[in-house]
């Protein structure tokens, strides 16, 4: 049985990486700009890249919101890299007229200024909770790359069981988690070398046990 | 706590990784031809390099079909973070780099002719993705005791005391006028969300990266910080660390097998910088 991934392009960014890692998971991805051509892959992948409310903006106006909340709402998986994450809160303060997609009750808040470089830009640690399958193999405190100003907020109770934390200028923040069939990282597994491509294997294992 | 860096960089001309001194021109014959640059990069990748720098030193119409070439099959075989600049300066240039597999652009004399260029790359891709490349070289003070100031001020003794730095455009062939201190703060309050400094005098040198020079720059801006020129050995990259910079650059000491990105992070670490260890 073969899987189909979904890769949605709002215009901006590096599409190349995340579609050949996807490709190397065994999910075998298709970049699509047109919301009606979404059709009912077993995965859709939103890779964030830029303004939170660019992204958001994109969405309404092309028509992606809705094709992300069906495919949600049908079961079926998805993936939010950096700003796909963020986009699943209720908004961020980097756009705070732009509403998220409120998937996950939680706000997007930039870094301290002083604290750290901002952007966080470069490798740093994952900290697992109890039971993810999302990091099945990947030991806590592994390196994932990141590329972030802001993070997601999210009270301690609403954060996922099945989610990691990274400490950065101060704050602990979400930086993966899994909610039923949603699942999201703020690092960027198809820059994270063999951590970032057993993250997608996994999510191929789970989407396979889904399917199956 | 996040790691520091350590980036390979690739000078790459007509499709090849070359490597020069002190900015030495390819047109006079002045580089030295060092490899294949994918091969290379696979090579980093496996060695653990953090991310990876890849210049256009030519910045022609044939340059930069070759660089979006040899992007395009870095990034189909390397999962790591891909820096490519050279000749950037419309939002064309960039959106065709990220297209081929960048995920960060550097900007350099694009920046300094058109200082807004930097603002509408960010707003079109996110500060995260926008580079700004700069090109110095240390301001000889005519005496340090002319400047008396240096003393009494220890928050600008580094600026002082070095006599600052001047900024070039065009791979370092024509001066600017601009102070590097200014530039990488109008720069950083435009867009840009990372800085690469570049000492030419260092250039191909392998005598240290300019110290000083980084210091200063980190003191002054709150964006990330890549040292760039000089590195002669792991020490050298060490020492740059060691300022509080965020990342040291470097070519030749790579290209040539002097050192491996391991051997250089291990120095580092044993330092008690933070580094992403590398599977055996």
């Amino acid at each position: 049985m073969s899987f189909t991934s979904v890769v949605i392009d709002y215009g901006a960014g590096n599409l190349r990486s995340i579609e050949r890692a996807l490709a190397v998971a065994g999910l075998s991805p298709r970049v699509v700009s047109d919301p009606a051509a979404v059709g009912e892959p077993d995965l859709l992948v939103l890779p964030g890249q830029g303004h939170f409310g660019q992204v958001a903006r994109a969405f309404r106006v092309s028509g992606f919101e809705s094709a992300v909340r069906d495919h949600v709402a049908g079961g079926r998986r998805f993936l939010g890299i950096c700003v796909g994450l963020q986009l699943l809160l209720d908004g961020s303060d980097e756009a705070p007229g732009e509403p998220g997609l409120g998937l996950l009750p939680g706000w997007v808040r930039r870094f301290p200024r002083g604290a750290a470089p901002v952007p966080q830009m470069g490798w740093n640690r994952l900290t697992k909770g109890t039971d993810f399958p999302l990091l099945t193999g990947v030991a806590s405190g592994a390196y994932v790359y990141f590329a972030n100003s802001y993070y997601a907020d999210v009270d301690l109770e609403h954060r996922p069981a099945a989610s990691a934390t990274t400490e950065y200028a101060g704050v602990s923040f979400l930086s993966a988690f899994s909610l039923g069939n949603v699942h999201a990282t703020q690092f960027h597994p198809e820059k994270s070398q063999t951590v970032g491509l057993r993250v997608l294997a996994n999510l191929a294992a789970v989407t396979h046990g889904a399917a199956a | 706590m996040l790691a520091r860096r350590i980036i390979p960089c690739l000078d790459v001309h007509a499709g090849r990784v070359t490597r020069g001194q002190q900015f030495g021109r390819a047109e006079f014959g002045e580089l030295a031809d060092v490899g294949d640059p994918v091969a290379l990069a696979i090579a980093y990748n496996d060695q653990g390099a953090d991310e990876l720098v890849m210049y256009d030193i030519t910045a022609t119409s044939e340059g930069r079909g070759a660089i979006l070439d040899v992007a395009a099959r870095v990034a189909e075989r390397c999962f790591m973070p891909l820096t490519v600049g050279g000749g950037v300066r419309a939002l064309a240039d960039m959106r065709a780099l990220m297209l081929a597999g960048a995920d960060k652009v550097s900007i350099n004399s694009g920046a300094i002719a058109d200082p807004e260029l930097l603002t509408r790359a960010a707003d079109q891709f996110g500060s995260q993705a926008v580079v700004l490349s700069i090109d110095v070289r240390a301001r000889r003070p005519h005496s340090r005791a002319s400047e008396p100031d240096a003393q009494a001020d220890p928050t600008t003794a580094p600026r002082r005391a070095a006599g600052g730095w001047d900024v070039y455009a065009a791979g370092g062939r024509r001066a600017t006028g601009l102070d590097m201190l200014a530039w990488a703060e109008q720069g950083e309050a435009l867009g840009a969300g990372e800085i690469v400094l570049n000492s030419i005098d260092g250039d191909g040198m392998n005598t240290g990266y300019d110290l000083e020079a980084l210091r200063a720059l980190r003191a002054a801006v709150s964006v990330p910080v890549v040292a760039s020129g000089g590195a002669g050995n792991a020490e050298d990259m060490r020492a740059a660390l060691l300022t509080g910079v965020d990342a040291a650059l470097a070519a030749g000491i790579f290209h040539r097998g002097e050192v491996s990105v391991a051997h250089v992070k291990r120095v580092c670490a044993a330092a008690g910088l933070p580094m992403r260890e590398v599977a055996a």
